[in-house]
Order: structure tokens, then C-alpha cells, then sequence
């Protein structure tokens, strides 16, 4: 599970350089998350850019990262495929997250950097 | 009975009929790569029913939220056990079978998949329980029946548009 991070003093973004969120990786998922978030900004931006798929064991593993923060953190979505968001349209999870549309409109009056993702995900 | 199958691999056959409806039968063991494995085989299988990419994402977490049930309940994460998938295009819908040999649904009943509820207190949401939601909410036809040793479950997926841009 690879998951690369970028952050500053007011907030740092976890970019999740998978295609699949799903069960065999959701339990890996929120480990990495209780490491790479024990400490640092209060603002969280997870990066979804890359992620084709998620299962309804991703989306646990997603608010389990959400909920391991505290109530003083937050984590933000930004990046949302078509068949991720579809996932929490159903749910209606869409409403306990702030989505951004991608992680630009996530970072606007930030000065953080982040590596492109691969070329992808990003509308042609 | 087919040839034994090796960890790791998908059996997959599949037929089209002179009226280009695709079957597909899938034989693969319980684990969660295997899932993976076996989701992309039904993925490129399917691709002669040129599905928009809306009723793709669909048929995709469907099968992956029964199948996961599967490895997770059925086999409770044992591995080894044989999961046989048979999908079938109908008309309008995916006709879809999904047979183990694992455990039997607690009082032979399905989960009854109740809504997520995104008002209840953050730190009390809930991190699982979705899956019968989700495919309570994209499948019709349910049904369960134990037989013998046998977990069978069918259901139909939606796929409208398939039939109309042909």
C-alpha cells in the first residue's frame, strides 16, 4: 500500500498512490493512516486522484481514518472518481466528509506543493 | 468437478451465444487477492456487453461486496474454500449466482442491510455494515437458499443501457 505525503504547518496531504480500495487493502489503509496522522497539522487532505475503486470496506477503512484523528482534526476528500463518489452518494457518507473537487481546489491559498499524480485523474 | 485449482488462480470460461449474450462461470478459491483477481476476469469479460462506465462501477462493488461476504463470512478469512460466480446477461439485467461451500447466513437470512445513518455523532459512525446496504440497493431478485452443504445466492444487477446502444 503505497500512500505519499506532503504537509506544512497548517495542514498536510496524504495522496493514496492506489487504484483499488477495497478489503484486501483497508485494513493496511488505516494502519498507515494511525502512523503517517499520531501527529502534525490539524487539517488532513487525503488524495483520491488515483483511486478507481472503492468497496464498502474502503469506505470503513476511510472513516476509520477520519475517526482515529479526534474530534480537534479533520480529514478532507479531495480527487473523487465516479465510482468512489457513487459509493458515497449511497451511503450518504458524502455528508460527515468535506469533498473537494480535486486537490487543487483542496490546497487554493495554500502555498504546499504535492507531486503530480501520475498524469492521471485529471480531466483532459 | 473441474481439474484442482491452485491458490492464486481464476477458472474462468466464457461463452457468447449467437445473440452475443455472454456467460461467464468463475471457479476461484477464497481469499482476498483471489477476489481481486477474479472481479478484473469478470471486468474484461464483460466488456462485449459494452456497459457505460456507470453500470460497469456498479456491477464491480456489487460483486465485490458478495464476494468479500463470502471470503469474510462464509470462510471466515480461512482461505481454501471454492467460490463458484455465474453471471449471465438478460435482457436489461446481469443474472448473477454465487455459490460456497462455507458457513450458512446466521438463521438462514440475509443481513438486512440497514441505511447508513450520516446524522449520528461522528465518532459513532459506524466503519462497516454497508455492504448488504449496497447491494440491497443496486440488485433485485434476491435470494438465498442453503442446499446441503451449499451457500447459493442470486440476484440481478440492473444494466439498462447495455441492450439500447446495442
Amino acid at each position: 500500500m503505497q500512500l505519499d505525503t506532503a504537509s506544512d504547518e497548517n495542514l498536510m496531504v496524504v495522496t493514496v498512490r492506489e487504484d483499488r480500495m477495497d478489503a484486501a487493502i483497508a485494513l493496511d489503509f488505516k494502519d498507515a493512516m494511525r502512523d503517517l496522522t499520531s501527529d502534525g497539522p490539524d487539517r488532513v487532505i487525503l488524495n483520491l486522484e488515483q483511486v478507481r475503486f472503492l468497496d464498502s470496506s474502503g469506505l470503513g477503512a476511510l472513516i476509520g481514518a477520519m475517526k482515529q484523528l479526534g474530534n480537534r482534526r479533520k480529514l478532507e476528500l479531495a480527487g473523487l472518481n465516479p465510482a468512489v463518489e457513487k459509493v458515497f452518494k449511497l451511503t450518504r457518507m458524502d455528508s460527515i466528509f468535506t469533498i473537494h473537487a480535486n486537490i487543487a481546489v483542496a490546497l487554493s491559498g495554500s502555498t504546499l506543493e504535492i507531486a503530480p499524480s501520475a498524469g492521471r485523474a485529471h480531466a483532459c | 468437478m473441474r481439474a484442482e485449482l491452485t491458490s492464486g488462480q481464476v477458472d474462468m470460461t466464457q461463452t457468447t451465444d449467437n445473440g452475443n449474450t455472454v456467460e461467464l462461470r468463475l471457479t476461484f478459491l477464497s481469499a482476498k487477492a483471489n477476489v481481486r483477481a477474479a472481479l478484473a476476469s469478470v471486468m474484461s469479460g464483460i466488456g462485449a456487453m459494452k456497459l457505460c462506465d456507470d453500470d460497469k462501477s456498479t456491477v464491480e462493488l456489487v460483486l465485490a461486496e458478495v464476494l468479500n461476504n463470502v471470503a469474510e463470512h462464509a470462510y471466515r478469512e480461512e482461505g481454501g474454500g471454492i467460490i463458484e460466480l455465474h453471471l449471465r446477461q438478460a435482457g436489461q439485467g446481469l443474472i448473477c449466482r454465487v455459490l460456497d461451500n462455507g458457513a450458512a447466513m446466521p438463521s438462514s437470512t440475509l443481513p438486512a442491510g440497514y441505511p447508513p445513518n450520516p446524522n449520528r455523532p461522528r465518532e459513532l459512525q459506524p466503519e462497516g455494515g454497508f455492504g448488504w446496504f449496497l447491494i440491497r440497493k443496486l440488485t433485485s431478485d434476491l435470494a438465498y437458499f442453503r442446499r446441503q452443504d451449499r451457500n447459493i445466492l442470486s440476484f440481478q444487477i440492473a444494466v439498462g443501457q447495455a441492450v439500447l446502444s446495442n
